[in-house]
């Protein structure tokens, strides 16, 4: 049984931040129902990225919504909203991620659910919150990264402020709201209490840097300084970041300087021996480092390194991954088939319940694909319910 | 309020980020954590400081990730300390440990084991590389991981080098992958009566981050290229990314290059076919970047956001504590300890509208010994 069998989720959410929670209670064995909007549906359908497209959808949109299902309904359109409200009073989770104020005007805020459906779990992503003056602005990625500090966090110092290369904030926010939904569904399995869950993006993106932070509000608000090469993280000494070699790139983590110098046989870095010196003297450090890497392979050091037990690793794009055991033995890659017969190759949820992987090759949705059969299921416009006591008619 | 997860009680078998990330989480949803460590050092992570920063005996670091826990010493090789282990798995619901696979093992404590004393107990485990195959028993180091599951080739600038993440993120995913499956099998328990085993690994947690990037590699088999320059993400069309002004910079989130060109005002851009804003990228960022640098960031945020598109300035956190968006949010909160006061994040998350804040400093080595021996006496008694 996966855990959450039985749970019902109706998602109004969009993109990625609050679709990514909706996929990942869907890998536990929750059941999914997307609200789209008639015409477009989720935007996300329609962000076609590197020119890359799946039967008409992106590729993304494919990766972000498998195991769904689709219910189309126009929200502004009364008799549509009252399918909805049927839903909704079968749901064990609502969940959005529009700007604040919208639902409410479309008539779904948490005082008119909760009203009608007192054990709901209702959740809310937003982008900055409902308080403050950013309140309605468009929570987005990059956006949120930039405004948040966190793009002075990575690469080198000359190189300007660098964001994050895959949509962190969404994501962590995703984890975040989809942690809240869960805890309050086990409250309500004690209690029998329904629940209002929210996260913002902003609130996500400082959580993620809370060590960092945490740093910055106890040392004088000192804001962070990147090495000038080979930065991998401003606050850690070196030997820490990646390195090129006579053939590829190899990354070195938190080991002792002269030691890794006697190791590599450089009698320049075999020298700092107060390991104070690391941190403070740390770009002096990486430019000798870099410079003895460079002479030779990165199977040659990688070799050393390891034998010495100091933590190193290769640095593989994606075509050298795939090609590697440690990557085929985890059975990463899944694949899924839409309703109109399109296979996906897509990647799988990352967590193992009883030794078993939570696998489902149900692909992402066409839009308005499940209108009849949820219909029918629930019970909705006339239709007897198929496995639902239909006590809760409007 | 009432917290959701009042009255669970956690054990951390866990040092360092991933395992503590999750069991702070639960902690500020409001499950007893109590971390579990060796005598004498304790939890690596106490002397793991970064910037040289500490408090107390323990790094600030090991403060940030362990507030609002309790702390026991226990030898696991010493059979009393053992017993008194049984006891509280005994009575505990949630049981956390990133040690490598055999380590647990040794002590009698893997998941069959520990079943056997407790069936409804939730064991959940946090590894490197997951389960089986060649890597299994390598340590599970953050950069490390990034390296080689692919990510550092989606930051920075395609003619510079692979480009880490700044901060911990194999860590913290897989630390949040791993509260969602401790909190799906609580839930699962509700029902069943039972608990069970959930593991995760921070390389499979980084390929499920990855899983735009890898669904449209898995199409085409090709390596998604860094843009040549204002790499916002590999996949996405000029001009998403960060650009230099006259006196800063600014962020560009999705949108049409036309309506961009009509608002700032840049005739150069037009020359480009929007359809053609992933290929041709990077010409249209070089020619956007260098007709950006002539004015400063406030002139063109106001006209981008007058016309609805998607921009932000680039801020550090000195900017950004000073802004009303910032201090609304209320994301400090302040911990009261022996030596004086800690200010750090809360918890993001927001239940029945409040959010969630906890004075309540890590502990000291061994801070509960007592407290806690004495409860597990009671509990036999």
């Amino acid at each position: 049984m996966k855990p959450l069998q039985d749970i019902l989720v109706v998602d109004f959410s969009q993109f990625l931040s609050g679709p990514s929670a909706s996929l990942r209670m869907a890998d536990l064995g929750a059941q999914v129902i997307k609200i789209e909007k008639p015409g477009t549906g989720d935007i996300c359908r329609h962000l076609y990225v590197s020119d890359v497209n799946i039967d008409g959808a992106s590729t993304i949109f494919h990766a972000i919504n498998r195991n769904k299902y689709s219910y189309v309904a126009d929200l502004k359109d009364a008799d549509d909203a009252a399918r909805v409200w049927q839903l909704i009073r079968r749901a064990d989770v609502l969940l959005h991620n529009f700007r604040p104020g919208v639902m409410e005007r479309l008539g779904f805020g948490y005082e008119a659910v909760k009203a009608k459906h007192p054990s709901i779990i209702y959740a809310e992503l937003s982008g900055y919150g409902n308080e403050g003056d950013w309140s309605q602005l468009p929570g987005q990625d990059l956006l949120l990264q930039s405004v948040s500090g966190l793009t002075w966090l990575s690469n080198d110092r000359d190189q300007g402020p660098t964001p994050m290369g895959v949509a962190v904030v969404d994501i962590l926010a995703g984890t975040h709201i989809a942690q809240g939904i869960l805890a309050a569904l086990y409250a309500r399995g004690e209690h029998g209490t329904g629940a209002f869950v929210q996260v913002s993006m902003f609130e996500s993106i400082l959580d993620y840097q809370f060590e960092v932070l945490t740093s910055y509000f106890n040392d004088g608000r000192q804001l962070p300084t990147r090495g000038r090469a080979n930065s991998a993280h401003a606050y850690i000494a070196a030997p820490y970041g990646i390195y090129q070699t006579k053939d590829d790139y190899i990354a070195i983590a938190m080991t002792p300087i002269d030691r890794l110098g006697e190791r590599l046989g450089s009698a320049a870095l075999a020298q700092y021996s107060d390991p104070g010196t690391w941190f403070s003297h740390r770009d002096e450090i990486k430019r000798i480092l870099s410079a003895h890497l460079l002479t030779e392979s990165a199977a040659h050091w990688l070799g050393i390194l390891e034998s010495e037990g100091v933590w190193c690793a290769p640095v593989y794009d994606y075509d050298r991954l795939v090609q590697t055991e440690g990557y085929k033995v985890l059975d990463m890659e899944l694949r899924v088939t839409t309703g109109d017969g399109v296979s996906v190759t897509t990647t799988r949820c990352p967590i193992r319940i009883d030794g078993e992987l939570m696998l489902s090759d149900r692909g992402a949705p066409r839009l308005g694909e499940h209108n009849a059969e949820i219909n029918r299921t629930f019970g909705i416009d006339g239709h007897p319910s198929a496995n639902i006591q239909s006590d809760h008619h409007s | 309020m009432n917290l959701p997860l009042k009255g669970l009680l956690v054990l951390e078998f866990s040092q360092y980020l991933s395992g503590p990330s999750a069991g702070l989480r639960l902690a500020d949803m409001g499950a007893r954590v109590i971390k579990v460590e060796r005598p004498g050092t304790g939890e690596a992570g106490r002397r793991l400081a970064i910037k040289n920063l500490w408090h107390g005996d323990d790094s600030l670091l090991f403060h940030t990730i362990n507030r609002n826990k309790e702390s026991i010493t226990a030898d696991m090789k010493d059979p009393e300390d053992l017993a008194l282990l049984h006891r509280l798995i005994a009575r505990c619901d949630v049981l956390i440990h990133n040690f490598r696979p055999d380590v647990m093992g040794r002590h009698g404590l893997d998941y069959p084991s520990v079943a056997r004393m407790n069936p409804r107990i939730v064991y959940a485990e946090i590894s490197g590389y997951g389960p089986k195959g060649p890597w299994k028993d390598k340590p599970g180091q953050d950069l490390l991981l990034q390296s080689m599951s692919g990510l550092t080739f989606t930051t920075g600038e395609r003619t510079g080098p692979p480009v880490p993440f700044g901060i911990s993120i194999g860590d913290i995913l897989s630390g949040a992958q791993l509260t969602q499956g401790i909190l799906a099998l609580l839930i699962r328990r509700q029902k069943t009566g039972r608990g069970g085993q959930v593991e995760v690994s921070i390389l499979e947690s980084l390929l499920d981050f990855q899983f735009e990037l890898l669904t449209t590699y898995f199409q085409t088999r090709q390596q998604p290229e860094r843009s040549a320059l204002a790499n916002g993400q590999p996949l996405l069309s000029a001009p998403y990314g960060i650009y230099r002004t006259q006196d800063g910079y600014l962020a560009l989130a999705m949108m049409d290059i036309h309506v961009l060109a009509e608002t700032i005002g840049c005739r150069a851009l037009k020359i480009f076919d929007p359809r053609q804003a992933f290929a041709k990228r990077d010409e249209i960022k070089r020619v956007l970047a260098a007709f950006l640098a002539g004015a400063r960031t406030e002139y063109w945020l106001e006209r981008l956001r007058s016309a609805g598109l998607w921009a932000m300035p680039v801020l550090d956190w000195n900017e950004m504590t000073g802004l009303d968006a910032y201090r609304s949010l209320e994301m400090e909160q302040h911990l009261i300890t022996e030596q004086g006061q800690i200010v750090t994040t809360r918890c993001p998350i927001r239940f029945d509208g409040h959010r969630i804040f906890s004075s309540r400093p890590a502990p000291r080595l061994g801070e509960q010994d007592e407290k806690i021996r004495a409860e597990a006496a009671q509990d036999i008694a």
